[in-house]
C-alpha cells in the first residue's frame, strides 16, 4: 500500500499555514508513504479562473500541471478541496477555454492522480487510530462538497477517533463566505456569512472547528479572533496527525 | 412608482445596506430555511427526483433549442381559440401594446396576478401615468405594491416583511385598524380585494407556461387571486416571457411535478389554472378578450450563446432559497425584480445598465444553486462566464495586476521570493488587491515562524 505520495501544498498552506503540510507529512509518512515536495508548483491558479481572468489563470495552472506531471508519484495529495476542484474539474476546462489542447489532455490525465487529503487518507482508515475527546463542528467545504462529492470520508475519520463526536449541525454544508476575493471584495456579506456560520456550529456545543480546506478555516478563525472568540479552528491532518503521535 | 434600486449604487453598496438590516435578515433566515426544508420533504416523496431533474434539464433543452417553431405553434394556436397575440420586442413595445388595449377599452381600473415578467417591463408605471388604477392582487405583491417597493424574491415577494411590518403598513397606508394576526391581515386584504376584481375592466397576469399544442396559458398560483384575474374583467391580458413553453400537455405534467414541489414543497399548488382563448359562443363567463404578449426583451439574445441554458429557468425560486449571499443581503440588493442567484445570472444578461454586470460577483460559487434547481442549470458556470466576459472588459490596471500575478507565480523562484517578502495576506493574493476588506471584522493571519512550508521542508526541518 505503501506509495510515493507527492504533496501539493497549495498556496494558502505554504505561505499562511504552513503546520498543516507538516501533519499532512507525518499522518501520510504514519500511512507508511515517502512524501515527496514537487519544487516547482505554486498555484492552482483558482483565485484568477473565479475572478474570469482565464489566460492569467492557464499561465500559472500550466506551471503547476508541469511539475506535478513531472514528479514520479502515484498519488497528488492536496490538503484542500477546493484546489483540489481546481486542478480535476476546472483545469481542463480552462486548457480547453483558452485553446492549449495538449495541456488540456494532460490535465486530463493527470486528474486520476490528484486526492484530496481526507479522500486518499480515508483508503486506509483501518490504519487510523488515536484519542481526540472533543466535540467537533465539521464544516463541509463548497467544492469538495458539490464539486467532488467527497462527503463522508472527514467524518469517517474522525469518527476512527476515540472521544471524538462530530455531530451535524444546521447549515453545516452552506457556505462559510470565504469565496476566495468575494472575501475581499463583499466584506460586509462575507464577514455575516461567517457569523452565521459561527452562530450554527455554537448551537450544537462544539469545541473546536475542523475543515479540509484551509481558506474557509482561515477566514472562520479570523471573524472568530475579530469577535474575541477562542475557539480553535484546525484541518483535519492537525487534528489527525495530534490523535496518532503516540 | 416601483424603485430603481441599481443605478448609480455598487453591490457593495447595496450588500451593506442588505447586511446591516438584521430585522430583514432574521425574517430571511427563517422563511428561506423553511421553504428549502419543505422542497426536500417533498422531493425525498419521491423516489425519482433526480432522473425527474434529468429529463427536465434534456427537456427544456430540446424546447429552448426550437424556440422559435414552438412559439409559432403556440401563436397560431392562441389564435385559432379566438385569442389576440402580440410580439413585443422590448419592454416599451410590451408596455405600449398593453396600454393601447387599455386606451381602447376605456380602461379605468386593472386587477393582476402576481407576474415578474410585468415587474420587468415596469408595467405598473406605464398604465398608471395613463391616469388607471393599478392593484396588484397577489397578496405579496399587494403589501410590496402598497409599500412602494419591489419585490426581494420571485415567488414571495414580500418576504422581507414580517407580520407585524404587514399590520402596519395596512393600518398606514390603507385604514386598516388592524393586530398582526395573519388571518385578520389577511381578511382584510380580501375584503379590500374583492370589489376591485368585481370592478376591474382589465385582467392582467403573468403566464408559468404557455402550452402549444392547445394554445394555452397555465397559471399556478396559491390564493386564487389569478383565477379571478383571468376570468371575471372583461379583457384579460397574458404576458409571458418567451421561454416560458411548452409544447405538449404531457411535458407540462412533468414541469408540475418539479415546478410546485421545488418552488414550495408541494405536490401541486392550490390552484392550478388553464386559460384556451377568450369566452365562446354559449359560455357564461371568462373575458370577451384574451390577449397573450409574448415578450423578448433580450432574450433571445441568448439563444445559441452560452448562456442559453438560464433560457430553461422556470422561476421556482429554489436557488434564492439555498443561496447563502442571497440570506444575508437579501433579493433587494441585486437592484432589479430577479434576485438570488437566477437573478445574479439573468440581471446582466437582460438589464442592459452598467450597474447590473456586476452582479456575477455576488456569489462564492458555492453551487448551492445548482444543487437545488429542478432543471439542473449550472448557474455556477454561467456567473463565471459573466466573470469572464466582463473581465474581458476589465480596465488596464486590473488587467495589469493579474499580468502581474502570473508572470510572479508561473516562475517558481519569482513565487517563492514573493512568498518571502509579502506580509501573511499578500502572500497569497495579487499585487494590487492589498486585503483592506479582509480587515473589516477578521483578524489577518499570523505570519508562521519558521518561513514558509516549503521552506520548512526543504531543510529536512519536518
Amino acid at each position: 500500500m505503501s506509495q510515493r505520495v507527492a504533496l501539493f501544498p497549495t498556496c494558502v498552506v505554504d505561505t499562511v499555514a504552513p503546520q498543516v503540510g507538516e501533519a499532512v507529512v507525518r499522518v501520510l509518512r504514519r500511512l507508511g508513504h515517502e512524501v515527496v515536495v514537487p519544487k516547482n508548483a505554486t498555484c492552482c491558479a483558482q483565485p484568477a479562473w473565479n475572478a474570469g481572468f482565464a489566460q492569467q489563470a492557464a499561465t500559472v495552472a500550466r506551471t503547476t500541471l508541469d511539475a506535478l506531471e513531472a514528479e514520479d508519484a502515484q498519488t497528488i495529495c492536496v490538503p484542500a478541496g477546493s484546489c483540489a476542484t481546481m486542478m480535476r474539474v476546472f483545469w481542463p476546462e480552462l486548457f480547453e477555454l483558452v485553446g492549449d489542447h495538449d495541456a488540456k489532455r494532460r490535465a486530463e490525465r493527470l486528474r486520476d492522480r490528484v486526492r484530496e487529503f481526507s479522500e486518499f487518507v480515508a483508503e486506509q482508515a483501518d490504519d487510523i487510530a488515536g484519542t481526540h475527546a472533543v466535540t467537533v463542528a465539521y464544516h463541509h467545504s463548497c467544492h469538495m462538497l458539490r464539486e467532488l462529492r467527497i462527503t463522508t470520508a472527514p467524518k469517517d475519520l474522525l469518527a476512527r477517533l476515540d472521544g471524538c463526536d462530530a455531530p451535524d449541525f444546521p447549515g453545516d454544508d452552506r457556505c462559510c463566505g470565504f469565496g476566495g476575493l468575494f472575501a475581499i471584495k463583499q466584506p460586509e456579506l462575507s464577514v455575516a456569512m461567517a457569523d452565521d456560520k459561527i452562530a450554527a456550529i455554537s448551537s450544537v456545543g462544539a469545541d473546536e472547528i475542523v475543515g479540509c480546506d484551509q481558506s474557509c478555516l482561515m477566514h472562520l478563525e479570523g471573524r472568530l479572533r475579530s469577535r474575541g472568540q477562542t475557539t480553535p479552528v484546525r484541518h483535519l491532518a492537525e487534528v489527525l496527525d495530534e490523535a496518532m503521535t503516540p | 412608482m416601483s424603485q430603481d434600486l441599481l443605478t448609480g449604487t455598487t453591490l457593495r453598496q447595496r450588500a451593506r445596506n442588505g447586511v446591516a438590516d438584521e430585522h430583514v435578515r432574521s425574517a430571511l433566515r427563517s422563511v428561506t430555511d423553511r421553504l428549502a426544508d419543505m422542497r426536500v420533504d417533498a422531493q425525498e416523496s419521491l423516489t425519482n427526483w433526480e432522473e425527474l431533474r434529468d429529463a427536465a434539464r434534456a427537456m427544456r433543452g430540446h424546447i429552448v433549442a426550437r424556440l422559435p417553431e414552438i412559439l409559432d405553434r403556440l401563436a397560431s394556436n392562441v389564435e385559432a381559440s379566438g385569442g389576440t397575440v402580440f410580439w413585443a420586442a422590448d419592454a416599451a413595445e410590451a408596455t405600449a401594446y398593453i396600454a393601447g388595449v387599455a386606451r381602447d377599452r376605456g380602461v379605468k381600473r386593472v386587477v393582476k396576478s402576481k407576474s415578474m415578467v410585468t415587474e420587468e417591463i415596469h408595467l405598473n408605471d406605464v398604465l398608471q401615468a395613463d391616469g388607471i388604477e393599478v392593484v396588484e392582487t397577489d397578496l405579496g405583491e399587494w403589501i410590496i405594491q402598497l409599500a412602494q417597493q419591489m419585490p426581494s424574491h420571485i415567488l414571495a415577494p414580500a418576504i422581507h416583511m414580517t407580520r407585524g411590518d404587514v399590520a402596519d403598513l395596512f393600518n398606514r397606508v390603507a385604514d386598516g385598524d388592524l393586530s398582526d394576526v395573519p388571518e385578520e391581515l389577511c381578511a382584510f386584504a380580501r375584503e379590500q380585494l374583492r370589489n376591485r376584481f368585481l370592478t376591474a375592466d382589465l385582467g392582467i397576469s403573468g403566464c408559468n407556461f404557455g402550452v402549444a399544442e392547445t394554445g394555452s396559458t397555465i397559471l399556478v398560483t396559491n390564493e386564487g387571486n389569478g383565477r379571478m384575474v383571468t376570468t371575471l374583467p372583461p379583457v384579460h391580458i397574458a404576458v409571458m416571457g418567451m421561454e416560458r413553453v411548452v409544447e405538449t400537455w404531457e411535458q407540462l405534467d412533468l414541469m408540475m411535478n418539479l415546478l410546485p414541489r421545488a418552488a414550495s414543497g408541494q405536490d401541486i399548488s392550490v390552484y392550478v389554472s388553464q386559460v384556451t382563448g377568450a369566452r365562446r359562443v354559449g359560455e357564461l363567463d371568462g373575458p370577451e378578450q384574451f390577449h397573450l404578449v409574448i415578450l423578448d426583451n433580450g432574450r433571445s439574445d441568448l439563444l445559441g450563446s452560452e448562456y442559453q441554458e438560464m433560457l430553461n429557468c422556470i422561476r421556482c425560486g429554489a436557488c434564492l432559497n439555498v443561496c447563502p449571499v442571497y440570506r444575508q443581503m437579501g433579493g433587494h440588493g441585486y437592484g432589479w425584480v430577479y434576485s438570488g442567484p437566477m437573478g445574479a445570472v439573468l440581471t446582466p444578461l437582460l438589464n442592459r445598465q452598467p450597474e447590473a454586470a456586476e452582479l456575477s460577483s455576488a456569489s462564492t460559487l458555492c453551487s448551492a444553486c445548482y444543487d437545488a434547481c429542478p432543471v439542473k442549470i449550472p448557474l455556477q458556470d454561467l456567473l463565471l462566464g459573466l466573470r469572464r466576459d466582463r473581465a474581458d472588459e476589465a480596465g488596464r490596471a486590473e488587467r495589469a495586476t493579474w499580468d502581474a500575478w502570473a508572470a510572479a507565480w508561473s516562475r517558481p523562484g519569482a513565487y517563492r521570493t514573493s512568498v518571502r517578502m509579502a506580509g501573511a495576506m499578500g502572500r497569497i493574493l495579487p499585487a494590487g488587491l492589498f486585503p483592506t476588506g479582509w480587515t473589516a471584522g477578521r483578524e489577518v493571519p499570523r505570519r508562521p515562524d519558521g518561513g514558509s512550508f516549503r521552506r520548512r521542508f526543504a531543510k529536512g526541518d519536518i
